[in-house]
């Protein structure tokens, strides 16, 4: 019976699980708004160096040098854990390893990520500690 | 049969790392993935600037002298390069992406300069940092 299917045939059924494509494409599209996310992340790391504490804190009151923290965080966090993802998936082979490391990289990425614009939020909108 | 098979089991059973002339695209394409890892880390690093900003002044210079350390400046000029080369490796794959630069001697050529943007560009940054006495 099999035999009598074209290949597109068989490749239509037995084809991808139709979905994972939105991994890969966000992989690309973070990855696109992190070039300037990143170059403007070096340029203010720059400039940081030189801040103290209270200075740092008044930087981060500004909406703009704000929202671009935690946009850079958002994404870059969204980007690295698609590319670990891809790593894990591309060397670890054994079902249970696997599934530890692609859990451990959400959490890492999830919890990171969560803390990191928690605490630019509370900086930004109630200042720094006394 | 039996005397056969430890020998047959010795045999290289696939190319390895190992038995591979090392080219540029296959070093580009390692160098990828090497300063992806690289960076993960500098993203949780990140990560503490902005925990240790919440937590106040204390934790901060706890963190700023981390970093500023002899160890904190190697570690923050290896991610300065993983951050300039991953960038231009990371175009090159979009170029890629839409179907172009495949052809071999042009594969070298963005290979090779996408590895020369990282180290120059991370050069260039420490130079102006270096020159505004944040060193």
């Amino acid at each position: 019976m099999a035999g009598f299917r074209t290949p597109l045939g068989r490749a239509r059924g037995l084809g991808s699980a139709k979905h994972g494509v939105g991994v890969w494409i966000a992989e690309r599209v973070t990855s696109v708004a992190l070039v300037p996310l990143v170059l403007w992340a070096v340029y203010s790391g720059l400039m940081l160096s030189l801040a103290d504490y209270a200075h740092t804190v008044a930087w981060l009151a500004s909406p703009l040098n704000a929202v671009l923290v935690v946009l850079l965080i958002a994404v870059g966090f969204w980007h690295m854990h698609a590319g670990m993802r891809v790593v894990v998936e591309d060397y670890i082979h054994k079902m249970l390893s696997k599934s530890v490391l692609l859990l451990l990289n959400l959490f890492v990425c999830t919890i990171g990520a969560a803390l990191a614009i928690f605490s630019i939020l509370k900086v930004a909108l109630i200042g720094g500690a006394a | 049969m039996s005397d056969t098979s430890p020998g047959a089991a010795a045999r290289p059973l696939s190319p390895h790392l190992q038995v591979w002339r090392w080219h540029i695209t296959m070093f580009c394409s390692i160098a990828h993935r090497a300063t992806g890892i690289a960076l993960y880390v500098g993203a949780l690093i990140l990560a503490a600037w902005a925990i240790s900003l919440a937590a106040g002044p204390d934790a901060y210079a706890v963190f700023k002298a981390t970093l500023g350390s002899p160890l904190g400046k190697l570690m923050l000029f290896g991610l300065t390069v993983s951050v300039f080369y991953h960038l231009a490796a990371g175009v090159r794959h979009l170029v890629w992406d839409a179907g172009k630069g495949f052809n071999p001697r042009l594969a070298d050529m963005t290979g090779a300069a996408a590895i020369a943007f990282g180290i120059v560009a991370a050069v260039v940054v420490w130079v102006i940092a270096a020159l505004m006495g944040a060193l």
